[in-house]
């Protein structure tokens, strides 16, 4: 019964999202405010069938309901209720009806926050964000419904594949859809903005909190699967340029750009078609991701089931949202009125660097993702790019990227003088002078790679540190005045100080990971003991265990090191006989300085077992840096300008009467 | 100044369009391949006419003349693949069984790394030739790594994508080889 509420509330959110999609634009054509008030009660209304679906699902598999077709498929009865509870999105059906709930999720959050948003930009924005909510439905109703029955229904369901089994996978996918199907919202403020023929300030300060969240969840969420594919593939290594992986990131970068141009917008007036143009791609990239992970058209361990079917409608969908917006963008853009010039040495300057080197970025890795692919249409060959092609084209692009990071900052906005900047970083000097320095005499001349590296993230680290000193003007003004100003600063200054220092501590970690990572591969009997890195590893014994719907290898081993016992170790490898299936479990010892990371593999027969040891230095600190960098993105949200109605009400009276001026 | 005032070509505003349309036209042909099975165009044809550096200067090299009179095994390998790695102690028991020779392309790698990795996973190989990747594309190697079973008359008769397993030895190489062997 349950189950028919949820499949009905389903078409009726489909229902409400086709009237959606065009009752309040052309209310807002008119000038009908009738028509145009439709918008809001019908995002919420939206919001709530689509949410009703979601828990109609959740709770088939909270109760193990095996007349699902898609239950019984992915779940079964013993599993822990987390796990069941996660089940939801870790098949193609479940993650579809999690996207459309939180892009239903979104709009209703416009609906009800976007208050101080004009009547007529808010009708056209949750117009266009109902027309992808009629794409995505009708492709659930279709060719994905997670609501159809099995007829008789199954005793057991076929269980979830035991990697996918874990806590880690609660969060990742939910964090990395907020991100993807957040940027739908900037999106569809862009062709808001090409529909009205206009951009100004006040349309950027609306769409950045928007897309501040957005990125702050895809950063988050990427982070996340990173970390996952770290503590649960036991291969010691974080990150793989899977093509799944880059469906992520691509967004990621495009949407980082976006953030920075639409400040240019904000303080400026200037690069107004660019932001337009970015605003369209970040999304059209996360619909790009949806297709390369749902069609079937590249190999990637992370791909869903796929079915031809699905694949020719999402091309569609991608088609119609990002073809339509850039005929859009490419009729309406060139009347946009621009604004402000600037010399190349100045803010803009070097936000647009940013920008150009973000956007060459993604560029590369589309480039990496998709050459396979058209290679094979095109010439039918088959080729793989590997992670050196990566290495050789994406270090160089980061490395002038995070050097004009620290720059950046340091200019005025409109004129800047570049020597005045690079005077003030003369502490960024000397810390990149120095980590270089002291990494080359501890490590020794072959890590001038790793110095290099450290160099650049003592550089981005101190450069930023020195920015906040001066805009609280440490050390010039006693204490009390310099915490004052600390207090009374603007809290996207501190998001963006947290933000760039999270870069430099990713890179840090980055660089320490791939420079002096080291391994020990080993085939192990109990009561050896082995050495990596200065620590050693006593395997003392293995246990057979059983848990509720798998039995488990479970090692005991001890860490020490100079004869000091630090920890005990325990890697387990589990067999899933319902899923026939395994799973890895990884011991890492961490202290957050670096890694000892064990993994115990199949055993040999006679006795032995393939353990894998690894010693991974400053890799803690990608994810560190990672979340600090959301941290950021958090705090520059709850900056009072996001918040506080009067600013845009300002800007709207200014608009208004640009509006009558160019009338 | 960087000026975005005057008034600009719109030509220019058509060139994403432009291009989004090449890569739909690109996702639409890709739509119609089925990536999972990788059918080898080889299968029954004789190898590939090839000869590749040795791996370890001094030795030999690898070319197309070791491949004949007797089957033989030629896996594809490199450093910083993670599967190899994973696939490594099986090519090490099946190499200790003294079945089949098993010849490795180093393919897309750096020899000191490859090396290294040797030094520290074992040699099951009989000889490793280092490929730039060009010799790699004319046995049609997708992704690393992929193993194929040649014959006695040096014809690809097998071709294996992916890791192998324990299970892919003894359920389909190994009685291969038995086959071509007599």
């Amino acid at each position: 019964m349950i189950d028919e509420v949820g499949h009905f509330a389903l078409v009726l959110a489909l229902c409400v999202a086709a009237l959606q999609a065009v009752v309040p634009l052309i209310g807002a054509a008119r000038g009908d405010a009738a028509l145009t008030a439709w918008a809001r009660p019908a995002a919420l209304a939206q919001f709530i069938f689509v949410a009703t679906a979601f828990f109609a699902l959740m709770h088939a598999y909270a109760v193990s309901d095996f007349s699902l077709v898609n239950v019984a498929a992915n779940s079964n009865s013993v599993k822990p209720l987390l796990y069941k509870l996660t089940g939801v999105w870790s098949n193609h059906e479940g993650s579809m009806l999690l996207w459309v709930f939180i892009l239903a999720l979104f709009g209703a959050a416009v609906a009800v926050f976007g208050r101080n948003l004009p009547p007529s930009l808010r009708a056209r924005v949750l117009a266009v964000q109902a027309m992808i909510g009629v794409g995505f439905l009708l492709f659930i109703l279709f060719t994905s419904n997670p609501f159809l029955r099995l007829y008789p229904a199954a005793a057991e369901g076929a269980g979830l594949n035991p990697i996918l089994q874990d806590r880690g996978l609660a969060f990742h996918p939910p964090m990395l859809y907020l991100g993807y199907v957040g940027f739908s919202i900037a999106f569809c403020f862009a062709i808001a903005a090409l529909i009205e023929g206009r951009v100004d300030p006040a349309w950027a300060r609306w769409v950045r909190p928007w897309t501040l969240a957005a990125w702050c969840a895809l950063t988050m969420g990427i982070a996340a699967g990173s970390w996952w594919s770290y503590y649960t593939l036991g291969w010691g290594g974080w990150w793989y340029w899977d093509p799944v992986e880059n469906a992520s990131f691509m967004p990621w970068l495009i949407g980082t750009a976006l953030l920075h141009s639409a400040i240019v917008v904000e303080k400026r007036e200037a690069l107004k078609t660019w932001t337009i143009l970015l605003a369209i791609l970040t999304f059209s990239l996360s619909l790009i991701g949806t297709f390369l992970v749902r069609s079937g058209v590249l190999t990637s361990v992370h791909a869903f089931a796929s079915d031809p079917r699905r694949g020719v409608f999402i091309l569609l969908l991608l088609s119609v949202y990002t073809g339509g917006a850039l005929l859009l963008f490419a009729w309406r853009a060139p009347q946009l009125q621009s604004g402000g010039l600037f010399a190349p040495i100045s803010r803009e300057g070097g936000l647009l660097l940013n920008n150009l080197l973000l956007t060459t970025a993604a560029a590369t890795v589309l480039l990496g993702t998709l050459y396979p692919l058209f290679l094979d249409v095109v010439a039918h060959q088959r080729v793989s790019v590997g992670p050196p092609f990566y290495t050789m084209t994406f270090v160089p692009i980061m490395v002038p990227l995070v050097v004009a990071m620290a720059v950046g900052p340091m200019l005025p906005w409109k004129r800047g003088d570049l020597a005045a900047a690079l005077g003030r970083l003369k502490l960024a000097f000397a810390v990149a002078a120095g980590a270089a320095l002291v990494t080359l005499a501890a490590m020794g001349v072959r890590s001038l790679g790793a110095a290099c590296g450290l160099a650049l993230a003592g550089w981005m680290l101190a450069a930023t540190a020195s920015e906040l000193a001066e805009r609280v003007r440490l050390f010039a003004e006693p204490l009390p005045a310099v915490l004052r100003r600390a207090l009374r600063l603007p809290r996207a200054a501190w998001g963006m100080t947290l933000a760039h220092a999270g870069m430099a501590v990713v890179v840090a970690g980055i660089t320490g990971s791939t420079a002096w990572s080291e391994q020990n591969i080993v085939d192990a009997r109990p009561g050896q003991s082995f050495e990596i890195a200065g620590y050693s590893v006593a395997f003392d014994r293995v246990n057979e265990l059983k848990g509720p719907d798998y039995t488990e290898t479970r090692a005991d081993m001890r860490l020490s090191r100079g004869g000091r016992e630090l920890a005990d170790l325990h890697p387990y490898k589990r067999f899933y006989p319902g899923e026939d299936g395994s799973a890895t479990g990884v011991a890492i010892r961490t202290n957050l300085l670096a890694d000892v990371y064990v993994v115990i593999g199949d055993p040999d027969g006679k006795g032995g077992y393939a353990l894998r040891l690894y010693y991974n230095p400053l890799v803690p600190w990608i994810w560190l840096g990672a979340a600090i960098m959301a941290l950021g993105g958090l705090v520059s949200l709850t900056d009072r300008r996001h918040r506080v109605g009067a600013p845009a009400r300002r800007a709207r009276a200014v608009a208004a009467a640009r509006i009558q001026a160019a009338e | 100044m960087i000026g975005f005032a005057t008034p600009r070509r719109g030509w220019i505003f058509l060139l994403p369009v432009g291009l989004f349309a090449a890569l739909v036209a690109g996702f639409y042909g890709g739509l119609g391949l089925d990536t999972m099975v990788l059918p080898s165009p080889l299968i029954d044809k004789p190898a590939p006419h090839f000869t590749l550096p040795p791996l370890y200067e001094g030795r030999q090299g690898f070319s197309t003349a070791d491949l004949s009179g007797h089957v033989s095994l030629v896996n594809t390998f490199a450093s910083w693949c993670a599967p190899c790695r994973a696939e490594h102690p099986v090519l090490n028991a099946l190499a200790g069984t003294k079945r089949v020779p098993i010849y490795g392309i180093d393919y897309k790698d750096k020899p000191p790394a490859a090396q290294a990795w040797i030094a520290e996973l074992g040699d099951p190989y009989t000889k490793i030739g280092a490929d730039d990747g060009r010799i790699g594309i004319e046995w049609g190697v997708y992704g690393v790594p992929e193993t194929f079973i040649v014959d006695r008359q040096g014809r690809i008769r097998y071709k294996h994508v992916g890791p192998l397993t324990e299970a892919d030895v003894n359920a389909t190489i190994l009685p291969l080889v038995a086959r071509l062997d007599k």
